[in-house]
């Protein structure tokens, strides 16, 4: 009755539609950005070790940059988080990733509502081959909001959101493919964001991009901190210096990647005792 | 400066000489085959050949009632063909894994089935369509036996076309949560739409090319069908009369095989255009 009462209350107060449409997609939802804390998670494709011993905390909308070489684990340790991990054959996972109160990792955890609170944006842009706006109707559609209004609410806010509404509010019908890359990384960024999650998984976001669409992604992610707990893995030491408040270093040993040290960001790129650290930050390895 | 590349100027030449014979080989074959054809049939091409109904057993009128019959039949596969074939395509890709025991059985069965010489589709359907399902010789029992032997390169080339739908979609999809079967319609089914239309004009140009399997199942009547359980000589079958039971009918097999070749050569290039897009 309650659910028939405020689908009714909707329909007869529609200058109220675009916040009711949206209501939906924030239950569960608290205001606050919870932290991570990851302990002793290990990750192995087929049997063989990617990832051991990775442990790290992020405090609730801060953002952590994690870095370190090719294969040392940074981008398997980020799937863990969303799950993605699950729809990789023959990939196993142990260990803890705790978000806010819940154990993300735990066989009971509803990975649907999970994928919603953590949202992630990956190397490569890859938005729909939709139109702009479908990019975020889409999603939004398939987690039950279908108010048109709504709808245009959310695709306004979010491409606002993430500085692209003045470049496309006339064409939202075209392709999205027809944006230049950061633009759509933008779109995919705003995709993400319209799920309103709590945590936001970057992995390498601007690697794919040229150095103006960087600095646009950059600024972007200067303005989410704060309102979102973020793991950004970057292969660029500069970046994570300019972005993050917390870092994580990850290694190879033994052909396995580990990490190697986590803390603040001055604890790692000014004060670290750590030698791989110290070699890695100072650009004599790595 | 001497050059690098070492030459081998006797091996070399006598590869040159053994390709290009060959290639000229195979070209000559086509050109031969589609020359005899426009020599012998094209006399009697014109719009009016196509629109009137055949007389005299095909020696007199066109071949308007065959070319009815020839697309029922046609509409018949493809209305089976098409479902069925992409449904057991995205079973393959979405449901089962490849080394699974479903996977690898309906993979299996699919190959032998590609395999299977069409004279035996046509004896299975004869039995199954027109003696036990009470079909008959109509063009409701061929197309269905059509359906049956255009399956596997449906589902095959829907299939191939599913997998080379970029990987990070539907990555993407599984961070944001999609539903499996939103993400088959938007996203998955939209992006492999050229390969899976590639897969259904394959699926016209085979069943545009097939004989023996529509002699034992839709027969040989020429006029217009009443209905779909009536029978229809389709076009393949009218060449075949024509030519080997109508005396005097060559020349008039050699006209309708000119517009069944450039039927299928329209089919082809629309599979080179298709795949080209799907590429890009």
């Amino acid at each position: 009755m309650k659910l028939l009462k405020k689908h009714l209350d909707k329909w007869l107060s529609p200058e109220e539609q675009p916040d009711a449409a949206v209501l939906p997609a924030l239950q569960g939802r608290s205001e606050t950005a919870p932290p991570l804390t990851i302990s002793n998670l290990a990750v192995s494709y087929q049997g063989r070790p990617a990832l051991r011993r990775a442990s790290l905390t992020v405090p609730g909308g801060k953002l952590m940059a994690v870095v370190g070489p090719s294969g040392c684990g940074k981008s398997s340790l980020l799937r863990c988080i969303n799950r993605l991990s699950d729809t990789v054959a023959g990939c196993d996972v142990s260990g803890d990733i705790f978000m806010g109160g819940d154990n993300i990792l735990e066989s009971g955890m509803d990975v649907r509502a999970l994928r919603r609170r953590v949202g992630m944006v990956f190397q490569q842009p890859n938005p729909f081959p939709l139109s702009i706006a479908d990019n975020i109707r889409f999603p939004l559609r398939e987690h039950g909001i279908r108010d048109r209004d709504g709808l245009s609410f959310s695709v306004e806010q979010n491409l606002r959101d993430v500085g692209l509404w003045a470049e496309v509010k006339d064409r939202l019908s075209q392709p999205a493919l027809s944006l230049s890359g950061g633009q759509q990384q933008r779109l995919c960024l705003a995709r993400t964001l319209a799920l309103q999650p709590q945590v936001l998984l970057l992995d390498e976001p601007c690697s794919a991009l040229d150095p103006i669409a960087t600095e646009h992604i950059e600024q972007l992610i200067q303005r989410l901190k704060g309102r979102y707990t973020i793991l950004m893995v970057t292969h660029n030491l500069a970046q994570a210096r300019r972005l993050a408040d917390h870092v994580t270093v990850c290694w190879v040993d033994e052909g396995c990647g580990c990490v190697v040290e986590s803390g603040s960001r001055e604890g790692i790129f000014v004060n670290s005792r750590h030698p791989i650290t110290q070699a890695y930050c100072n650009g004599t390895k790595g | 400066m001497r050059s690098l590349i070492v030459r081998y100027p006797v091996a070399d030449g006598v590869f040159r000489v053994l390709t290009t014979l060959t290639t000229a080989a195979v070209l000559g074959i086509v050109l031969w085959l589609l020359l005899g054809l426009v020599l012998k049939g094209a006399g009697d091409l014109s719009l009016a050949y196509l629109l009137t109904p055949p007389e005299a057993s095909g020696l007199g009128g066109g071949i308007s009632s065959v070319l009815v019959n020839t697309l029922l039949i046609l509409s018949v596969c493809l209305l089976v063909v098409i479902p069925l074939g992409l449904a057991c395509a995205l079973f393959l890709t979405e449901m089962v894994s490849p080394a699974s025991v479903a996977g690898q059985a309906t993979g299996y069965c699919l190959d032998v089935l590609s395999g299977v010489p069409s004279i035996v589709f046509a004896l299975f359907g004869y039995q199954l369509f027109a003696i036990t399902l009470g079909l008959g010789f109509s063009i409701v029992a061929g197309g269905l036996t059509l359906a049956c032997m255009a399956l596997p390169l449906m589902v095959r080339t829907s299939q191939q076309a599913v997998l080379r739908v970029p990987a990070d979609l539907v990555e993407a999809g599984h961070a944001l949560s999609l539903s499996r079967a939103g993400m088959l319609r938007r996203v998955i089914l939209p992006s492999a739409r050229h390969g899976i239309a590639a897969g259904i004009v394959l699926s016209i140009g085979r069943t545009l090319a097939e004989t023996a399997v529509l002699l034992f199942t839709a027969g040989y009547v020429l006029r217009l069908p009443g209905s779909l359980l009536d029978s229809g000589r389709a076009l393949s079958v009218h060449i075949y009369d024509l030519a080997m039971h109508v005396p005097g009918g060559q020349p008039r097999a050699a006209s309708a095989a000119l517009v069944l070749v450039a039927l299928i050569i329209l089919t082809n290039l629309a599979v080179h255009r298709l795949l080209k897009t799907h590429r890009d």
